[in-house]
């Protein structure tokens, strides 16, 4: 821990060092006991998925995997991932094919009305997704889309598309107008430019986005769960339909889907992280794009 | 046709032409699956099933089942977001200062992927009353088996909106940290600044409105509790927030039009707190955190 070096004018008291070290302490050892409850929560969920009998008692009396053949067939887990990567990968497929492209727009064109397209697309990021959700899923329903897995992805669309943009502005403000300014100097068009120039040249941030669009849609209950209906559940959705009617099935058996579903995000977060910092996740990349 | 490309020329000067157009598709989009659903449900709120204009919203402020969901609702919110943003930032203090950020930034970006609804499973079994947690206490003498719970009540949903909501303010509030010039703190140090010095007189400014704005994004997902709600407090008791009200006369009671008027309430009431804190938020500093030539 490098801490800034005091200037010798002032020299440091004892107690005031060891304050300095109680206070540094205390911020790890709270960090570290936060950690350890996070870890404690997924081992759990995983200890129990792989568990016998477990009552009254630091570990389940015995160890099987027969809660995940169970599992995928109470819940029809087949049919659930069947779905939740149709929706994810419409979700991926039209973020790139509609938030690129627009985002091009607005990272290279200064037109009228540019400041009230960014807070359209602000909005939905800044409105939690139940505030919208519910609406929307009014609206869904009213033309017929509600309960049918097109009413998920369309759901699934309103902050993905948003976050896509967003990512990519900086990215493309980075790259030099030139090499577009040269594409059409040699006879390219819009589409022969963008597929030969500017695609590989945002390749890098397209499949970070899409990465992390990826994630979110896996996660994203809200949305999903106000839209879906009974054949078209995400996972996430399903997992919750298992967790409230705790009881009807063995706990075990919740525990083996939340497992799968965290093998499912976490595979995908791993890739994702490969190309992107974590702070990401949160926060859109402000420096990313340089000065 | 003479007039055709000076129309042309006129509109491209105004940064109108065809790559322009390329902003439509997201725009429309957005227009009509949040835009139009938001009109559609202010609209529909004002449509109650009695026939008046403000049925819903009177029903609303009569009904203490319904009213106190605002209350219970910032009384889960508030607290925790301040707290999540008190311990945030010392940490990113310190966090700030590590080399190898990453492997804490990654174990903490876990919760906010794996979502609400996992973490919900997780904790009722780990803080569950022969949890592990708890397990640990009577181990070490803090609490006997049964004397307390920490699931199926506040401090359920209180907890899970910590271990979801404390990275995602953390990794915010990280961003804001690292993106201040070191050059600064060294300055104030040279000069003779002690930590809490430098903290109060350098850092505390600076930070102020990337603090505001961390506290509005997370205010506005801890307000927005619904899974946890449900599945680790009492969904019609203590924990009764205003979303599950909202998903209740909608997908229960299937009154379309009571469930807009509570979604259009939930969005006011978020509206008032956080302008109320950007407005504070302008009373800041806001200018360059650089070093002297940014």
């Amino acid at each position: 821990m490098s801490d800034y070096s005091v200037p010798a004018l002032k020299p440091i008291s004892k107690l005031r060092a060891a304050g300095s070290k109680l206070w540094i302490f205390s911020v790890w050892a709270l960090t570290l006991f936060f950690v350890v409850n996070l870890i404690g929560i997924i081992a759990a969920v995983i200890t129990s998925s792989f568990g016998t009998r477990w009552l009254r008692a630091w570990f389940p009396a015995g160890f099987t995997p027969h809660w995940y053949i169970s599992a995928w067939d109470e819940f029809q887990l087949g049919n659930i991932l069947a779905t939740t990567f149709e929706v994810v990968g419409a979700v991926v497929f039209l973020c790139a094919l509609i938030g690129v492209p627009a985002a091009y727009a607005m990272a290279r064109r200064d037109f009228a009305g540019k400041r009230a397209f960014m807070l359209l697309f602000l909005l939905p990021l800044l409105v939690p997704s139940v505030t919208f959700g519910i609406p929307l899923a009014t609206v869904l329903y009213k033309f017929g889309l509600g309960g049918t897995i097109w009413g998920v992805i369309a759901a699934n669309l309103v902050p993905t598309v948003p976050f896509v943009i967003l990512i990519m502005i900086p990215f493309i403000e980075q790259i030099d107008p030139r090499m577009e300014a040269a594409a059409r100097v040699f006879g390219a068009g819009t589409v022969r430019m963008f597929l030969h120039v500017m695609l590989p040249l945002l390749a890098p941030g397209i499949l970070a986005a899409l990465l992390l669009v990826l994630v979110r849609t896996l996660g994203m209950f809200e949305l999903s769960f106000l839209t879906a209906g009974p054949t078209s559940q995400t996972l996430v959705v399903a997992l919750y339909y298992g967790v409230f009617a705790a009881g009807v099935r063995p706990v075990q058996s919740i525990d083996a889907m939340a497992v799968i579903y965290m093998v499912t995000s976490l595979v995908w977060l791993l890739v994702a992280l490969q190309f992107v910092n974590p702070t990401q996740i949160v926060a859109r990349s402000k420096r990313s794009a340089g000065p | 046709m003479s007039d055709a490309p000076a129309l042309r020329t006129r509109l491209a000067a105004r940064g109108f032409d065809g790559i322009t157009l390329l902003v439509l598709p997201a725009a429309l989009l957005i227009a009509g699956l949040f835009i139009y659903p938001f009109a559609y449900g202010l609209y529909l709120s004002f449509r109650p099933k009695d026939g008046s204009v403000f049925g819903n919203y009177l029903k609303f402020i009569a009904d203490p089942y319904l009213y106190e969901t605002i209350g219970r609702t910032l009384w889960l919110a508030l607290p925790v977001t301040l707290l999540n943003l008190f311990f945030a930032v010392p940490v990113a203090f310190r966090v700030r200062l590590m080399h190898r950020q990453r492997l804490l930034t990654t174990i903490l970006v876990l919760p906010i992927t794996l979502g609400t609804v996992l973490v919900a499973e997780g904790m009722l079994n780990y803080f569950g009353p022969q949890g592990w947690f708890m397990r640990s206490l009577h181990l070490i003498g803090l609490a006997n088996f049964g004397s307390f719970r920490l699931v199926h009540n506040y401090w359920g949903v209180f907890i899970s909106l910590i271990i979801t909501g404390f990275p995602f303010t953390f990794l915010l509030t990280l961003s804001y940290v690292t993106g201040i010039d070191p050059a600064l703190e060294q300055a104030a140090a040279t000069l003779g600044a002690r930590a809490m010095e430098r903290f109060r007189a350098v850092f505390l400014p600076l930070l102020a409105p990337g603090m505001a704005i961390t506290f509005c994004l997370s205010f506005v997902q801890a307000y927005a509790v619904f899974p946890s709600a449900v599945l680790l407090g009492q969904a019609s008791g203590e924990t009764r927030v205003i979303s599950i009200a909202a998903y209740q006369a909608a997908f229960e009671q299937y009154d379309y039009s009571m469930a807009s008027a509570i979604a259009m309430i939930m969005a006011a009431v978020q509206l008032v707190i956080v302008t109320a804190v950007l407005a504070l938020r302008a009373l800041a500093y806001r200018g360059p955190a650089g070093g002297g030539k940014g």
